[in-house]
């Protein structure tokens, strides 16, 4: 099941990095509204765990969660739509950049609520299961979400029913402002003891690294294991949200930026593959963004009047706000 | 003619739906032996994969029937008392409700929250005590009380079978309500019922106090003439039955056992004067603003709505007329 083909794994980190880019560039020229969590410099943690998934899987994931539905496979193009508020967006606009979700490959979206991704993903594939399918589960979370009630319950709930979902912590050292050290008593993967969670810890700079340890923990866990968790240590190489362009916020020190920056997913994975390789990719990644940017820009907004068209899936009709 | 407690009624539309389709499962805190007394027996008949006890973790529970009505699933939640859902309303709120729109319409979340018990059980006191439905009518979550077991029955199994989530609230003051039930059958949503018709005013009633209504409707019989309107579902409202019940008698006054400020009593009474020309002015009866309900019984009666305070009220809205 397990890709563990470098070159795609390359395509995969640098298709986020480029498309966070070209978001960040929408964002500044006011094309996508309300501005986006970039996901620049985590990119390896996504690319390496979807790697690892097979067609029948589920994930969820953050307001972080560009990278998410790309490393599973949802069109690019659509997804930039979608930041973009179109209605050829994966939700037709109506999620945005915090929501993105394309059901279809299994990604029950991008969850802009801390903390809340680990219990509806255990829910999901506890059902899958039931119905006799061989499903596993990702929950990417952030460090700041171990402090979540929440989240904490769901560990809970799938070592208790032996719900096979893999924990993924992206560890970037900060819950927007407040650093690991100033926000969680013990340790992550001593949250996972508690709850008997097999937990390792990895290197989430490097795509390949994430990959085997994903790989060796869906394994496990098709095989029959329980839940397990990752927390793959990172660095986020930007803001924790585009306003903080416009408010200069200062918790980091530089310093630390630059040792941050300096450990690259997608020079590390792209040193991987011979010089002419990686210029093929970084050429095709470059053109499915060309594409992606000129749909997303050419499609039509959403009508007005339709403004709650999928509120009810029963069909049932809202009143009106006016008159 | 066989009789039914409203409490059975609630079991008999849960077995019923769990023995229809395979998508039914129930999912709550001792429900294999079935604390509340409306999952007995369920556990034994259906098996514990369906009919599953969880640990005391409501907000994971709770998204965890997200997850799995999001996987094809439908279901049925249940809480044993109302304030839990003061707990996982955001579960409820933001995302099993929000998911349709904000997916664009990539999914449906057909969850069912049954609370048995809702509102006053006598001496329960301040935190068990609550009738939070007004807040999911606020923000749009299908929401049913229903006061009947009839409609009780009837209203669980639309319930079950609606796609979009749906909190039914079952009051603690009707769970031992018998009835003559002659067939059980599916009862619509944002449809009312009309329990006794009359020509003076409506008064409009929520779950287990349309059976107070009804007793002092019959007190005030040959003084007033008394319509009472159970609007069985609050969310959706039938406000075209009930638009038609008070043009006929222009005169309104709302009987809700929840608080006053931003209660359903309000909403029912603004959505009917934006329609009719009243002959009097609207009354509501309902808990005192910020109600808590405190535990000495006469404390927790003079708390809640009284049929006192509805005759009073209906007196008021006569004399008032203009
Ligand atoms: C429950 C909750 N609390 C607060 C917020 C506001 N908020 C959004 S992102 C964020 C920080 C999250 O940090 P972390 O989980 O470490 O993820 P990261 O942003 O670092 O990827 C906060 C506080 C929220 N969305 N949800």
């Amino acid at each position: 099941m397990t890709d563990a083909d470098p070159v795609r794994l390359y395509r995969t980190v640098r298709l986020i990095r480029r498309f966070e880019e070209r978001a960040v560039e929408l964002v500044h020229a006011g094309q996508i509204v309300g501005g986006i969590h970039p996901y620049l410099g985590q990119e390896g943690i996504a690319a390496g765990v979807c790697a690892a998934l097979g067609a029948d899987d589920v994930l969820a994931g953050t307001h972080r969660g560009h990278g998410h539905v790309l490393a599973r496979g949802a069109d690019p193009a659509r997804m930039l739509a979608e930041l973009c508020g179109r209605v050829t967006g994966l939700n037709a606009g109506r999620g945005g950049s915090m929501h993105a979700a394309d059901l279809s490959i299994g990604v029950l979206g991008a969850n802009a609520i801390v903390g809340a991704s680990g219990a509806i993903i255990t829910g999901a594939v506890w059902a899958h299961r039931r119905r006799g399918r061989d499903t596993v589960g990702v929950s990417f979370f952030g460090d700041g979400a171990v402090n979540e009630g929440m989240l904490l319950e769901a560990f809970n709930l799938a070592a208790l029913w032996r719900v096979p979902v893999l924990f993924v912590c992206e560890n970037n050292g900060y819950a927007t402002t407040m650093p690991v050290a100033g926000a969680v008593a013990g340790s992550i993967a001593g949250r996972a003891a508690a709850f008997d969670l097999p937990a390792v810890q990895v290197d989430g700079q490097d795509p390949e690294t994430v990959r085997v340890a994903a790989a060796a923990a869906v394994d496990r866990m098709r095989a029959g294991g329980g839940p397990e968790l990752i927390e793959a240590r990172t660095y986020r190489f930007d803001a924790h949200h585009t306003f903080e362009h416009a408010v200069r916020l200062d918790y980091r020190p530089p310093d630390e930026v630059t040792r941050g920056r300096a450990r690259d997913p997608v020079r590390i994975q792209g040193e991987r593959l011979s010089d002419t390789d990686r210029a093929a990719v970084d050429a095709e990644v470059e053109a499915t963004l060309d594409a992606a940017v000129r749909f997303a820009l050419a499609s039509p907004e959403p009508d007005p009047a339709d403004a709650l068209t999928y509120l009810y899936a029963s069909g049932l009709t809202a009143r009106t706000g006016g008159g | 003619m066989p009789r039914l407690s409203y409490r059975r009624a609630l079991t008999r539309a849960l077995a019923d739906e769990l023995a229809r389709d395979e998508a039914v499962f129930l999912l709550g805190e001792d429900v294999q032996v079935g604390a509340s007394l409306v999952t007995t027996g369920l556990a034994k008949r259906f098996g514990t994969e369906r009919v599953r006890d969880t640990p005391l973790s409501e907000q994971a529970f709770t998204s965890f029937a997200t997850g799995a009505a999001l996987a094809g699933l439908r279901p049925v939640v249940e809480f044993q008392i109302p304030s839990l859902l003061f707990l996982v309303f955001e579960q409820i709120v933001n995302h099993a409700h929000k998911f349709p729109l904000m997916t664009g319409g990539q999914c449906s979340v057909p969850v069912t929250y049954l609370v048995p018990g809702s509102g006053s059980r006598t001496g329960w006191a301040g935190q068990h005590s609550d009738h939070p439905y007004s807040l999911f009518a606020h923000v749009g979550v299908v929401t049913v009380v229903p006061a009947t077991p009839a409609d009780a029955y009837g209203l669980l199994v639309t319930a079950i079978r609606h796609d979009d989530p749906v909190v039914v609230f079952a009051p603690a003051g009707a769970m031992d309500l018998r009835d003559d039930v002659d067939d059980l059958t599916p009862v619509p949503l944002g449809r009312g019922r009309i329990h006794r018709f009359g020509d003076d005013v409506t008064v409009v009633a929520i779950g287990h106090l349309v059976h107070d209504a009804l007793a002092v409707a019959e007190e005030l019989a040959d003084q007033v003439s008394v319509e009472v309107f159970d609007p069985r579902t609050l969310y959706p409202f039938d406000i075209d039955g009930l638009t038609e019940s008070v043009t006929r008698t222009g005169r309104i006054v709302v009987l809700d056992d929840a608080n006053r400020s931003c209660g359903m009593a309000a909403e029912i009474i603004a959505s009917v004067v934006e329609r009719v020309r009243l002959l009097a002015p609207p009354r509501r009866v309902t808990r005192p603003d910020g109600a808590v309900l405190p535990f000495a019984p006469a404390l927790d009666r003079a708390v809640q709505p009284g049929r006192d305070q509805l005759a009073t009220a209906i007196h008021l809205t006569m004399k008032d007329t203009s």
